[in-house]
């Protein structure tokens, strides 16, 4: 009664029932193996009772009963599998699985050459602790950032050309942060810790974006991951913290130093690998777990709008001006950054195609308040600027007020336009993600240009 | 006559239990063991049955492990625990006690 093509043709439809199945979350491996089983007993008796194998099989589908009802069913008895899952490892005999052997081992390579890295200058005699600290402040970026940027490159499948192109700006980086004769304590070296990372994240970037960092939509990607690496980066740093506190409180107890153990190696070599760490997890989990940055920003957005209102509010009532005093500059520009972040990370998760809608007034509303709260700020600032002189610092945080206040002026534009329907939401995402680089541009001419012109101050 | 879902959902921990303690099975032969001793009254929509024996499986009632089908595929098949032997003795008095109940009741209607 079945021959092999009729039968061949039950199979393919099984696989695909096995499919559709194994797409539903309530629904583990063997549970799809244990009705498989079900399915195929139910098709031998019923062709045994003279179906044919299609009727037959339509039947058992249809006794086994709705896949709605039934995967609801298996989700109140296995609630734990709603929970979305970080696996690594994928099912054994997957074809990826090879494939995903050999990320885990590269990334582990990378991290462990991270964390040595750190270790690397104690070889020519360059100590953490003991008078060389400058050295790993300015160069902090460039012990991760090339291994980092290297993973995305081998990731993406870069050409080998590639690899010399991103190469490049590490050397460049290298060679300006350590040529400069820096006085001790000088605050251009700081700038140039500060900025060199900021710098050469664009390459880490252009690295990510698989060398076309001007092709399609992998800038907001860029945006998107940094954002999730920053919130991994926190919470195993927490972690990281939870370790060295047992470690030195353990090694306490039998009256054993290990200070020199957790400030030499546990501390740096973790800070480094952690990154790479950090960086994989968030490319692992991209597809598996809802974005965090998004979440923080919507919940922060209407807070923040609400102490700027509130402080512009006061400050109008009361009619006290800004007490400008030396921090207060880089105060006003990690605000400024704050809210651009804010911006940036709610766009990142919005839905292009959707209307303006409430919280998009929200969100202009809260970069209006932001401008506002500067441009007080700055005007107090610059007319007392003579006052002050010129520090490489203060021109430094006037410069990053000035790229900050233009970015955000142009979003308040675009996002006012947007909300009268004059433009579209397109357009203000392409905004942000074009001026990302003007960011790292300013930090590299910083770095750059700041120390011979302050004389290494 | 079809019975009522949520009759069908409290008869079916005692009516697996019982099954499995003839002996051990799995998931398509305890429905059509379902099917014969009810004598096809007691329709279950087949996939229901898998949810059940894996709360029974949680509750300890009952083991499982895979083994292998007679024509060579893997199978899931079930064991009752003593801990399902104890329960499926407390349900049974327990539904002694609704049939109990409900045959006198009957009775008495129909004497009147």
């Amino acid at each position: 009664m079945t021959n092999s093509a009729d039968h061949a043709s039950l199979e393919a439809q099984i696989a695909q029932w096995r499919e559709y199945v194994r797409r539903r979350r309530a629904f583990n491996g063997p549970d799809v193996e244990e009705l498989e089983d079900h399915l195929r007993d139910q098709v031998a008796a019923l062709t045994e009772n003279g179906l044919v194998d299609d009727e037959a099989f339509l039947v058992a589908v249809r006794r086994m009963g709705n896949l709605d009802a039934l995967s609801r069913e298996f989700a109140r008895e296995h609630s734990e599998r709603l929970w979305k899952q970080l696996v690594m490892m994928p099912d054994v005999g997957d074809k990826t699985a090879q494939a995903t052997r050999t990320e885990s081992l590269v990334v582990l390579g990378l991290a462990v050459a991270a964390a040595l890295a750190v270790r690397i200058p104690a070889l020519f005699g360059l100590q953490l602790h003991g008078g060389d600290e400058p050295f790993f402040v300015r160069n902090a970026s460039l012990f991760v950032l090339p291994l980092l940027a290297g993973f995305f490159a081998w990731k993406r499948g870069v050409e080998v050309a590639s690899y010399v192109w991103l190469a490049l700006p590490f050397a460049v980086a290298a060679v300006f942060a350590n040529v400069f004769p820096f006085s001790p304590a000088s605050d251009t070296q700081v700038l140039t810790a500060l900025h060199l990372p900021i710098a050469l994240w664009l390459v880490v970037g252009i690295a990510y974006a698989g060398g076309r960092w001007f092709a399609g939509g992998r800038r907001m990607d860029f945006v998107r991951f940094s954002g999730e690496l920053l919130i991994y980066y926190v919470l195993i740093a927490l972690g990281g913290g939870v370790l060295t506190a047992i470690t030195l409180m353990t090694f306490a107890s039998i009256e054993v130093d290990a200070a020199w153990l957790a400030e030499d190696w546990l501390i740096p070599c973790g800070a480094a690998g952690a990154v790479i760490v950090g960086s994989w997890l968030v490319e692992a989990k991209q597809t598996v777990i809802e974005n965090m940055a998004p979440v923080l920003t919507r919940l922060f957005t209407p807070l923040f709008t609400v102490v700027l209102l509130a402080f512009l509010a006061t400050m109008a009532w009361t009619g006290s001006p800004i007490n400008v005093e030396r921090e207060v500059l880089i105060g006003f520009d990690l605000l400024l950054a704050l809210v651009i972040g804010l911006v940036l990370y709610a766009q990142s998760a919005r839905d292009p195609e959707a209307p303006p809608g409430l919280f998009d007034v929200l969100q202009l509303l809260l970069v209006a308040s932001a401008l506002a709260v500067d441009a007080i700020a700055l005007a107090a600032i610059t007319a007392r600027i003579s006052e002050f002189g010129f520090t490489p610092n203060r021109v430094a945080a006037l410069g990053e007020n000035l790229v900050l206040l233009v970015n955000l002026a142009g979003s308040a534009w675009l996002c006012a336009r947007f909300l009268q329907n004059r433009s579209s939401f397109a357009a203000l995402e392409r905004w942000q993600v074009a001026y990302l680089p003007v960011y790292s541009v300013w930090a590299a001419f910083v770095v750059i240009v700041f120390p011979p012109l302050f004389g290494y101050r | 006559m079809d019975l009522g879902k949520d009759l069908v959902a409290a008869s079916a921990t005692p009516l697996v239990l019982a099954i499995l303690a003839e002996g051990d099975s799995y998931g398509y032969a305890i429905i059509k063991r379902v099917a014969e001793l009810s004598g096809g009254h007691l329709q279950w929509t087949d996939g229901m049955l898998y949810p059940v024996l894996h709360r029974l499986e949680r509750q300890g009632y009952v083991t499982a492990k895979w083994g292998m089908s007679e024509n060579r595929r893997r199978r899931k098949y079930y064991h009752i625990s003593k801990l399902g032997r104890a329960q499926l003795e407390i349900q049974r008095q327990q539904w002694q006690v609704v049939d109990k109940t409900l045959r006198s009741m009957w009775m008495k209607a129909q004497t009147a």
